[in-house]
């Protein structure tokens, strides 16, 4: 797979350029004009990225709103008032199950369909795309599409349940089961990503591996399965889960269309949270905790992915 | 290969067609509805006999009413213009970047890189309260650059375009220097050609990602003349109440269709942009 080979050769950081040395002056305009090349991108860098994620850290531990003159430095009471809100605790439940939804069926789902589109010498390309259009749809359009899916009088999902003789739900403004709804949404919508990624992990397993196994007396394409692709599939499949666990953090769109995280915040998530808090009730140190609570998990799952792709450099 | 084997091996792959036709109808399953939907008057939507195609075409009504009740196409061009805007800036403030980090030799390189590294854990929506806050002292709250210049600065881009710009050869560069070309020209007139493909894949990440972004419009901008297609479809919703379906689903078509259309001319492009890139949301 392209992307972790960038990565792995990220690796090679500390290692000296591999450019020959230049002589001296040649080296000092070199540095000149290194400085300006990279210094607009720095200076973005710090006014865009670092300075407003460490502004994001500070704000957490004050108490202040937007609008307001000054601010108070108040310690943890932003992160201690979190304990307490179950508002927040619903918040993040949400997503968690979310998530827990979301990411073993596209990965599940995905590693299946990746492996019978590739065994197939025909229409590989149109199932690829079909399952891939969805990633490519602007998610608030479909999102209003859905709604209309999951309607419950109009919705195809109650007319189909009807035809069986099965009583449908108003599927979004059920507490019950408005949370399994976005996460069916969210299925439709990143399915395709861990698809084309494991048919691309599928692809950089060498073919000689295959008549290896074959020689070795693998006959049954279960043991073909078993004996070659399982084990190279596996680091591909832990980094696949990774990704779609961050993708699936950040679902914010349903819920702001569809839901706005109700009924009775049944389907808050916590990007939603965030929003809300910031921008609707103006709660800023309030939001900015969430915010730092959100980044937390995002760096650790990245870190995680990271680790993860280190050891595919074992693997592979 | 016996007989048995060769029908057991048949029926295998039947089986396979059959799950793949089953689970991509219902992948594209809301696309037909949305398009279906689109052309139908509304008696026949309320209907409880689904059909696929309308007994009354009612499509030129519904469409009309939907670029009637909100600029859909002023959404369109502002999200190609702030597309547009957001990868020609990304590409001037992260190609020399990348450039210098792949191939040049200075003091504070090393920092620099690191720098790239640790920003790619920053998820976007992070950096909304303060940036939201610089943009409002700054006065440029509900404006196009507020929705342009958060993006302008892609540490992704950075990383990316490095990767690739190692693998291009040394002796590439030289002989452009030895033509007399500044360390700048090299990476408009020497480099940016060589990185073709590794540009079209991050253009298409970069154009994926701001196109379908809802979060930031939604937090810097409320005129509803600098909408976004995303958040103009989320206007669109309000106005209808939802209930008016018809010219709410033209509306979705219309929306959906440019990404869609140049998706499906360059399929293999798009699919390589988002595998090559799909480390990183934005």
């Amino acid at each position: 797979m392209v992307d972790a080979a960038a990565i792995r050769e990220s690796r090679a950081i500390a290692q000296p350029a591999a450019l020959p040395a230049p002589p001296y002056r040649a080296a000092a305009s070199e540095a000149n004009q290194a400085a300006a090349l990279v210094s607009p991108a720095v200076m973005l860098m710090v006014v865009l990225l670092f300075g407003p994620t460490a502004a994001v850290v500070a704000i957490s531990f004050t108490d202040w709103e937007f609008g307001a003159a000054s601010a108070r430095f108040i310690g943890h009471g932003n992160f201690s008032a979190l304990i307490p809100d179950p508002v927040f605790w619903k918040a993040l439940r949400n997503t968690l199950l979310y998530v827990a939804i979301v990411v073993p069926v596209c990965v599940g789902g995905g590693l299946v369909l990746a492996l019978m589109i590739e065994a197939n010498d025909r229409f590989r390309a149109f199932y690829r795309t079909a399952h891939f259009l969805p990633v490519m749809s602007t998610i608030v359009a479909m999102a209003v599409v859905w709604q209309t899916l999951l309607h419950p009088t109009i919705g195809l999902l109650n007319h189909g349940l009807h035809v069986f003789g099965l009583e449908g739900r108003n599927w979004l403004r059920d507490e019950g089961t408005v949370l399994f709804a976005l996460a069916l949404i969210g299925i439709w919508q990143n399915l395709g990503v861990a698809l084309v990624l494991f048919i691309a992990g599928l692809k950089s397993i060498p073919r000689d591996l295959y008549h290896a196994a074959d020689i070795d007396g693998a006959d049954s394409s279960l043991d073909r399965f078993r004996t070659v692709t399982l084990p190279l599939l596996g680091p591909v499949t832990m980094f696949v889960l990774v990704m779609m666990a961050i993708r699936a953090f950040q679902v914010f769109e349903t819920v702001r269309v569809l839901t706005k995280g109700g009924p009775n915040k049944a389907s808050e998530v916590l990007l939603h949270l965030i929003y809300v808090e910031s921008f609707e009730f103006l709660r800023t140190g309030h939001g900015a905790a969430v915010t730092v609570v959100y980044l937390a998990i995002v760096v650790g799952l990245t870190m995680l992915q990271a680790k993860v792709i280190e050891k595919r450099v074992h693997y592979a | 290969m016996s007989a048995a084997t060769g029908h057991r091996l048949a029926a295998a792959r039947f089986a396979r067609h059959a799950v793949l036709v089953v689970t991509s109808g219902l992948m594209l399953l809301p696309f037909v509805w949305m398009v279906s939907l689109s052309l139908k008057p509304p008696e026949e939507i309320f209907s409880s006999a689904w059909r696929l195609w309308p007994s009354t075409f009612y499509g030129a009504e519904n469409y009309r009413a939907a670029l009637a009740a909100v600029p859909l196409v002023r959404y369109l061009v502002n999200g190609v213009l702030v597309c547009a805007a957001i990868f020609a800036l990304q590409i001037l403030v992260n190609l020399p970047c990348a450039y210098a980090l792949a191939k040049l030799r200075f003091r504070g390189r090393n920092t620099v890189f690191a720098a790239v590294l640790v920003g790619l854990l920053i998820p976007p929506q992070v950096l909304a309260i303060p940036l939201f806050v610089l943009f409002y002292a700054v006065g440029i709250l509900d404006t196009y650059a507020a929705l342009i210049l958060p993006w302008t600065i892609s540490v992704f881009g950075i990383f990316l375009m490095r990767q690739f710009f190692r693998t291009v050869p040394d002796d590439l560069i030289q002989a452009a220097r030895l033509d007399g070309l500044s360390e700048f020209s090299i990476v408009w007139r020497v480099m940016m050609p060589v990185a073709r493909p590794a540009l079209v894949a991050f253009g298409i990440f970069s154009v994926v990602a701001h196109w379908n972004d809802l979060f930031w419009p939604l937090v810097v901008v409320h005129s509803e003349q600098l909408a976004t297609p995303p958040l103009g479809a989320l206007h669109f919703l309000n106005e209808e109440a939802g209930s008016d379906y018809g010219p709410l689903m033209a509306g979705s078509v219309l929306i959906t269709a440019p990404l869609m259309l140049a998706f499906l001319f360059a399929q293999r492009r798009f699919i390589d942009g988002i595998t090559l890139t799909g480390i990183k949301q934005r």
